[in-house]
């Protein structure tokens, strides 16, 4: 085989790696160049370009290899693909993570791999490449590794020490789907690795009898992904299965991405076209359990059917199942009742409670402050404004839902 | 009418002075005229600045960092807007906390347009590098952001590539870093050198793409058609939408592969195949419990935590199932119920190492609340399903006495779910034999109010002084 040139690495190892939904590069510490090396990191992440899938490019994310000895059905890269394979040196990585650096490209690096050889084998030359990085070059920009769930704890707490963040992927919503779709993996050993990410970084955060404090690890956290549509399991059963992961293992994010037709693929999925509006739906969700005060059963409980309603979002959804909570009166309610009106977010609801400490809230009003009172109006009780029987009507569902398309007569 | 001249850069704090200077006489808002180097000379009059006058003159925090954000506006009004908020602040301190007011709101959008604008700029610069013989490398970018915001975007690039050297040019002026940052005036678009990196660069792009998933309103909301001529990489786009039904259709044509031959080999060497035959050990019992899924704990738990200590102990102690730090860590007895066991233990002059200790349920139950994990009693069912792993754990260890610890422990082991009151602190026959001593989980002792909890603390010490004693006899 011909040595292929650093462009037919990367176009291989990004076209490879680009089912992983995450390339979040926020809530590291706070560092720059000005003491020495290169780059910087802020509260917020940057994303340096967006792809007309409309995900955004914050990171260079690549696979150091996509060889693989396991048989993932749902991967491209799994080792009875036929796809092509390539594999970068750790040097390479270096190179391109530097360079495209200093041009204001990315942020920094995602590197994820195949499993090569073997689990130790393949996370010890992603920490390497990652202990190049800030050793060597001083790089102050972000570092995701993706951790490889059977690695050696050693390896995994080196790799913390570089890393702003790790993850593990869930990989699918169900046990019973990992272990049928990815049999080379196993759900308990996955949950554990991320135990033993939350157990480092709480170990990290606790002074020793010396006073002095242990070194940061993976500061941003961790999150996972799981793959939507690709078993049978309803939002409901994603949405309990991301409280799960949220509330045990302290994860900055859990990301949810539609199965999507990959090349090669395997005669035990079926290719589908990319459940995109599922994805949104499940992404709004998981916001309202993180930011808005609901929990996993109360969305998911909105419809019988235990998927989410695709017309629409279902902060409204769980309004119309709940219609006896509501109107509310903007004047009185609590911050956990704005919350829940449709068409208040977050910061309207910060403003709303600024703003009534000033004086009584009207409807102009909270159009400035940024509701949405279209969604808002059958919900909330103003002093120039009053639902009447608009709460309860049976046709309000229908007010919001897109209008069914006419049949064409030929 | 006065006229106030506002310099290239350095801007704000030009127009902070002023505006003091200005509100100490309290001068209205409208006869105030805030020029640029664009401004026609004499066109509005040009009263010069009065002298500091009477009144005092106070600005808050908050204000100060609004006023320099919408500074960097485009809307040649923003001077006089700003100059009207700080004379209606000296009245009404709180009309700029409250986003109700319409100068409040609308200071507040322009301040937003100002920082995401900033932001965009800090994503969408691309950096060419330069040729040179200095020994720092240095790079060029040009850039045409929507506000005059170069010098308030300036610093973010000194702090991240503090060791090189980079100009940006803007149609507002250029800023140059060699080790400090310097402005200059606007000069033409310069052309720069091919870059081997932005060939690479571009493969990304076009490679990082999925064309199964075309979202073109979530890109173009974030990457906004006004910014695209400062990003090289976007002429691909069309010629990638164009390609990507073509592409998708062919995935789908293609349909399943045949694996290559290599692959069944590999897997059957890595792939474990579960050994469900009855154990004969207690390490294979070990190894079929951290699969069990008898019952549906397992889906939500981290894993199965199996019993510990020594498996020849004459003593086995039983507990309910494991908790958050237990779930976490794998082990039995971490958490701080398993600490006042230990510690109770220890007093009683018994050698945890020297017991066995475990679980009647191996797997945690918790519901979720946000970032935390509520405790959940096992059902019946569960203790039910959980009693096979822990006959098994009997058999192999066969200890010579057990203690159970609170309800879950006893009914597991004796079958009797009647309460626990009257039999702690007593003797029972375990279902398969052996004796149980019933005692308080320690994790009551835990959530009692001070008074209970000592006079339960005491109870818990006598039964295992009892423990004790009974396994000496």
């Amino acid at each position: 085989m011909a040595q292929r040139t650093l462009q037919q690495k990367l176009a291989i190892l990004s076209d490879a790696a680009k089912y992983d939904a995450s390339c979040a590069s926020s809530g590291t510490t706070r560092r720059d160049s000005r003491s020495g090396g290169l780059g910087s990191t802020e509260g917020m992440g940057i994303c340096h370009a967006y792809t007309p899938d409309g995900r955004c490019i914050s990171l260079l994310k690549i696979l150091l290899t996509n060889f693989c000895i396991y048989d993932c059905a749902y991967c491209i890269n799994r080792v009875s693909s036929n796809v092509e394979r390539a594999r970068f040196t750790p040097e390479e990585v270096v190179t391109l993570t530097l360079e495209f650096y200093r041009r204001n490209m990315i942020e920094g690096l995602f590197l994820s791999s195949g499993i090569i050889r073997s689990p130790d084998e393949t996370m010890s030359q992603m920490v390497r490449i990652a202990r190049t990085l800030r050793v060597d070059h001083g790089f102050k920009g972000y570092i995701h590794l993706k951790t490889i769930p059977d690695a050696s704890p050693a390896l995994v707490a080196e790799a913390g020490l570089y890393a702003d963040r790790l993850s593990v992927n869930i990989e699918l919503p169900q046990d019973a789907s990992i272990r049928e779709l990815a049999p080379e993996k196993r759900p308990e050993t996955i949950r554990a690795a991320m135990a033993d990410v939350r157990l480092a970084r709480e170990a990290a955060k606790e002074q020793t009898h010396t006073g002095k404090r242990p070194p940061r690890f993976a500061p941003a956290g961790q999150s996972t992904q799981m793959i939507i549509g690709a078993d049978g399991a309803t939002d409901r059963d994603i949405l309990r299965t991301s409280a799960n992961l949220y509330s045990g293992y302290d994860l900055k994010r859990v990301y949810y991405s539609a199965f999507s037709p990959i090349p090669d693929a395997s005669a035990a999925l079926p290719l589908i076209k990319p459940p995109l509006m599922r994805e949104h739906r499940l992404y709004q969700a998981d916001w309202l359990m993180r930011f808005y005060g609901f929990e996993a059963d109360e969305i998911g409980a909105a419809h019988p059917s235990g998927f989410l309603d695709l017309a629409i979002d279902p902060k409204l959804s769980w309004a119309l199942a709940n219609r006896a909570q509501f109107p509310v009166d903007v004047a009185t309610a609590t911050k956990e009742m704005l919350l829940r009106v449709p068409g208040f977010g977050t910061k309207t609801v910060t403003r709303i409670l600024a703003a009534r400490r000033n004086g009584p809230v009207r409807y102009a009003d909270l159009l400035r402050m940024g509701a949405v009172m279209s969604k808002a109006q059958p919900f909330v009780t103003l002093p120039d404004w009053h639902p009447g029987g608009l709460t309860d009507s049976a046709s309000l569902r229908a007010r919001f839902a897109p209008k069914p398309q006419q049949l064409q007569l030929l | 009418m006065i006229r106030v001249d506002l310099p290239r850069f350095g801007r704000f704090a030009a127009w902070r002075d002023a505006a003091r200077q200005l509100a100490t006489n309290r001068v209205d808002a409208a006869s105030v005229t805030w020029a640029d180097e664009d401004t026609p000379a004499g066109l509005f009059g040009a009263d010069p600045l009065p002298p500091p006058g009477p009144h005092p003159v106070a600005a808050t925090k908050d204000f100060l960092a609004l006023a320099q954000t919408v500074a960097s506006h485009s809307d040649p009004e923003r001077w006089a807007l700003l100059y009207a908020a700080l004379i209606r602040l000296q009245d009404d301190r709180g009309f700029i906390a409250n986003p109700a007011d319409p100068l409040t709101d609308r200071l507040s959008r322009m301040a937003k347009s100002v920082r995401r604008d900033i932001h965009k700029m800090h994503a969408f610069v691309r950096f060419h590098e330069l040729p040179g013989d200095n020994p720092r490398r240095s790079f060029g970018a040009w850039f045409e952001p929507e506000h005059p915001i170069l010098e308030a975007a300036a610093p973010f690039f000194a702090k991240r590539f503090a060791d090189m050297d980079w100009l940006i040019a803007t149609p507002e002026g250029i800023a140059r870093f060699d080790g400090a940052i310097t402005y200059a005036p606007p000069a033409p678009r310069p052309d720069f050198p091919t870059d081997s990196s932005h060939t690479l660069w571009h493969t990304y792009f076009a490679n990082i793409f999925n064309p199964a998933r075309i979202k073109t309103n979530a890109m173009r909301s974030e990457m906004p058609r006004k910014y695209w001529k400062n990003l090289p990489e976007t002429a691909l786009i069309p010629e990638m939408l164009a390609d990507a039904p073509r592409r998708v259709q062919a995935m789908r044509e293609a349909g399943a592969s045949e694996a290559p031959a290599f692959a069944a080999r590999v897997t059957a060497r890595i792939r474990q195949i579960p050994d469900d035959t009855p154990p004969e050990t207690l390490e294979a019992a070990r190894e079929q419990a951290g699969r069990c899924t008898r019952c549906d704990l397992c889906h939500a738990a981290t894993q199965t935590v199996w019993g510990e200590g020594d498996p020849t102990a004459p003593l086995m102690i039983v507990g309910e199932a494991p908790g958050d730090h237990e779930d976490l860590q794998g082990r039995p007895f971490v958490g701080p119920a398993g600490q006042l066991l230990r510690q109770a233990m220890d007093q009683a002059g018994l050698d945890p190492a020297q017991a066995w200790m475990t679980n009647a349920v191996k797997h945690f139950k918790f519901t979720p609340r946000g970032k935390r994990r509520i405790h959940q009693n096992p059902a019946a069912g569960e203790i039910r399903q959980c009693k096979w792993w822990l006959d098994i754990e009997r058999r192999m260890i066969a200890p010579r006495l057990t203690l159970a610890l609170g309800a879950t422990a006893a009914f597991a082991l004796t079958g009797n779910r009647a309460p626990l009151t009257p039999r702690r602190g007593t003797v029972e026959t375990a279902l398969d034999g052996g004796p149980v001593l019933i005692t308080w989980h320690p994790s009551l002792i835990l959530r009692l109010d001070p008074g209970a909890a000592a006079t339960a603390r005491g109870q818990f010490a006598a039964d295992l002084s009892q423990a004790a004693r009974l396994m000496a006899a």
